[in-house]
């Protein structure tokens, strides 16, 4: 039993680590109805700008909180103004032009991200200095560190804030409005650039978090680690129905969850033939049925016609 | 007003493709010299071929210093091969630790004309390239794969300087049996060539020598969260975890197991006995131990001088894998010289006879082409540092002795030829 509260813990954590990068997905294909492929890179450029804030300032001997807000709100900025420029120089002018252009250009902006941080960062993984010393809780047999709780709880409030945001605030309604009909928006009086770049700058700084708890749990970071991260989160998105905000975040958990329950089980399961290694299988397996059995998700409520 | 705005995105293509195209190695061009200037120098290349992009590239890129190391000693000791003087060159290819993409480079270096290629890092990839170097009758020396099935496929032209899974595995069996006394295992591996390979021969030699298998685990060579395995493993309880892989892994494994409070020991090959292994994992490396082909870095006859050449010519330390690239060279000169001949046809035959006495040791292959006698030498890690702590003689220990006696009697006569 305390093996699979552990599992549960872990799948939670991880989950959770996967909403926050799936919001980045679920928001822009909900305005745009473009797959922002290059999401998952801008998660990892925020996790290796953290790295590098961390690495400076840990040497420096700030005490830890300081140096975690710091890295946090650099990495936020720097993806804030990346996703911002990335909507307007790679996005925008091919706003009206057919689908699959938009596409293209996602998954070369993702490659530029990529290579361009093996050019600064190097192709070398990046050891995280070692700032936290977090405790164990114990929960029935299972371990809970304070910083899996930490992490957990962030995430839990980030996505409750944007829930509330998006459903409560001007802008808001304005990114509600866009969604609906763009052209429309635009006739009452709502700027669809201006909330079409907001939504690219809030995602992005959302996977900034995202990039910088990744760091913090794993100790590690590389340039190609946003590229598996992204195509999770995106099975995530899909799971829990794309451009819906609260799938999103259900879709994350449950996808940390079946990935952790996958590897933990699946070998005894299938009696040694499938082992743990197959586990990305598992993330994809459900991608491919969400997709065939329910393609508007979890809790989309309209089909893929609208994008 | 839409019609223009493509531009910056196919500017930003354009980068992006640019910045791709820099990643790679782009290969030397072709020489000119085969156009003899001045007295006949001739012109023989040296194909290097791992991962110089990609999460393994600091291995890959160690391998590579060490073979542009030895090229340019060569070079500068003025090497005759049959009454001409010889300008070696290197030819070096990135495989991306990719079995596919080491097809690719394997028929590129062979395009190239490449006397002789040092590589693969990876078994995944030397085992896939190895049978086109022995197509076209090209010897590889790989300064690392330690996967048995590289020697076994019967080519002539495949070599190595390390000793392998069948030797390193068992070696950390018995080491785990009788030094550490460990009564349980779990088993995890990376699903590579290498690392499945040194985790089943750790696992045949355990359970012979009565330690209880609890746990069987794969993961993959990008993974990073390894928690889920980690939880099922605590579950068993066993004394000793051992993981078939590399450093990115073994690291982040450490940290985890701490994490969860596993207890257990933890315990690998030569794939994470890296200083990168330690940086990555920080201080939670104490006390984890792997074992390494070879003497120790600074035991090795060579080993002090070439540290510290290594160390003046590329500004960092050996990571791995340098010393057996720079042998591996030099194993080819030494048959090239005997033979009288860069060409592979003719100078094949000699460097299965090879006598060398190397920076990790003295160096002889057996007829499948396995290094002779290879140390296999266990480290700890003590105080953020890798400390050897038991050099074992595999076919020593594993009563093959006879293998050892004969060998030391041609040397006279190798060396006439």
């Amino acid at each position: 039993m305390d093996i699979f509260a552990q599992q549960l813990i872990n799948g939670l954590v991880l989950g959770s680590i996967y909403a926050l990068v799936a919001l980045g997905y679920t928001m822009v294909y909900g305005i745009l109805g473009l797959i922002n492929f290059a999401h998952g890179d801008i998660t990892m450029i925020g996790a290796l700008v953290a790295l590098t804030i961390v690495q400076a300032l840990a040497a420096a001997g700030m005490p830890a909180p300081v140096v975690l807000i710091i890295a946090g709100g650099g990495a936020m900025m720097v993806c804030a103004a990346l996703g911002l420029s990335i909507e307007r120089v790679a996005y925008r002018p091919l706003r009206r032009a057919p689908r699959l252009a938009p596409l293209i250009t996602a998954i070369g902006v993702s490659i530029l991200l990529q290579y361009s941080a093996a050019l600064i960062w190097g192709k070398q993984y990046i050891a995280m200095p070692k700032l936290l010393e977090p405790a164990a809780i114990d929960i029935a047999g299972a371990q809970l560190t304070t910083l899996q709780l930490a992490i957990f709880l962030l995430a839990c409030a980030i996505m409750a804030a944007l829930l509330w945001f998006i459903k409560a605030s001007r802008m808001g309604r304005a990114m509600r409005a866009t969604e609906q009909n763009p052209d429309v928006a635009g006739l009452m009086g709502v700027n669809t650039n201006t909330v079409i770049a907001f939504t690219f700058v809030l995602g992005s700084a959302i996977g900034a978090i995202a990039g910088l708890m990744i760091i913090l749990y794993y100790g590690i970071g590389h340039y190609f680690m946003g590229f598996m991260l992204g195509l999770k989160a995106f099975t995530a998105a899909v799971l829990g129905g794309i451009g819906n905000v609260g799938g999103a975040v259900l879709g994350g958990l449950l996808l940390g969850v079946i990935e952790s329950l996958a590897s933990g089980y699946i070998g005894d399961l299938s009696g040694g033939v499938l082992g743990s290694n197959y586990r990305d299988i598992f993330a994809f397996l459900v991608l491919v049925l969400v997709l065939v059995l329910r393609p508007s998700g979890l809790l989309g409520q309209h089909s893929g016609d609208r994008a | 007003m839409h019609k223009y705005p493509i531009r910056p995105v196919v500017a930003a293509l354009m980068a992006a493709v640019l910045v791709v195209a820099c990643g790679k190695e782009t290969p030397p061009p072709a020489p000119k010299a085969e156009t003899p200037k001045a007295p006949v120098v001739l012109t023989v290349k040296i194909g290097s071929a791992s991962p110089l992009t990609g999460p393994q590239a600091h291995i890959g890129i160690d391998i590579r210093n060490g073979v542009q190391l030895a090229i340019e000693d060569a070079n500068a000791a003025n090497v005759e091969i049959g009454g001409k003087k010889v300008k070696f060159e290197l030819v070096s290819e990135d495989d991306e630790a990719n079995p596919t993409k080491a097809t690719t480079v394997a028929q590129k270096l062979v395009d190239a004309k490449v006397a002789g290629v040092i590589g693969h890092f990876n078994s995944g990839a030397s085992i896939p390239a190895s049978k086109i170097y022995s197509d076209a009758g090209i010897p590889q020396i790989s300064p690392s794969s330690t996967n048995p099935k590289y020697t076994e496929q019967g080519f002539k032209t495949t070599f190595r300087v390390v000793a392998h899974d069948g030797q390193q595995g068992p070696t950390l069996a018995r080491f785990a049996a009788k030094t550490l006394q460990t009564k349980s295992v779990a088993v995890i591996d990376d699903s590579t060539a290498y690392g499945q390979g040194l985790a089943d021969n750790f696992e045949a030699t355990a359970k012979l020598l009565g330690i209880k298998v609890v746990a069987r685990e794969h993961t993959t060579d990008k993974d990073t969260d390894f928690k889920a395995i980690l939880t099922k493993i605590k579950g068993k309880k066993p004394d000793l975890i051992m993981f078939g892989g590399i450093d990115p892994q073994a690291a982040p494994m450490v940290k985890q197991m701490k994490d969860l409070g596993i207890k257990a020991r933890f315990i690998g090959g030569d794939g994470m006995q890296t200083p990168n292994f330690i940086k990555l994992a920080g201080d939670t490396a104490d006390g984890v131990m792997a074992s390494i082909p070879g003497l120790p870095k600074d035991q090795m006859p060579g080993g002090k001088t070439f540290l510290d050449k290594y160390k003046n010519k590329f500004n960092q330390e050996v990571e791995l894998f340098a010393p057996m690239g720079y042998d591996a060279v030099m194993v080819f000169i030494e048959a090239m010289k005997r033979a009288g001949s860069a060409d592979p046809a003719k100078f094949l035959p000699e460097v299965g006879k090879t006598r060398y006495d190397g920076v990790i040791g003295p160096i002889a292959f057996d007829e499948k082409g396995d290094l002779k006698n290879g140390p296999i030498t266990i480290y700890l890690v003590k105080g953020g540092k890798w400390e050897p702590l038991e050099t074992v003689k595999p076919e020593a220990e594993a009563g093959v002795a006879p293998a050892t006696a004969p060998a030391a009697a041609p040397v006279p006569e190798a060396a006439k030829k």
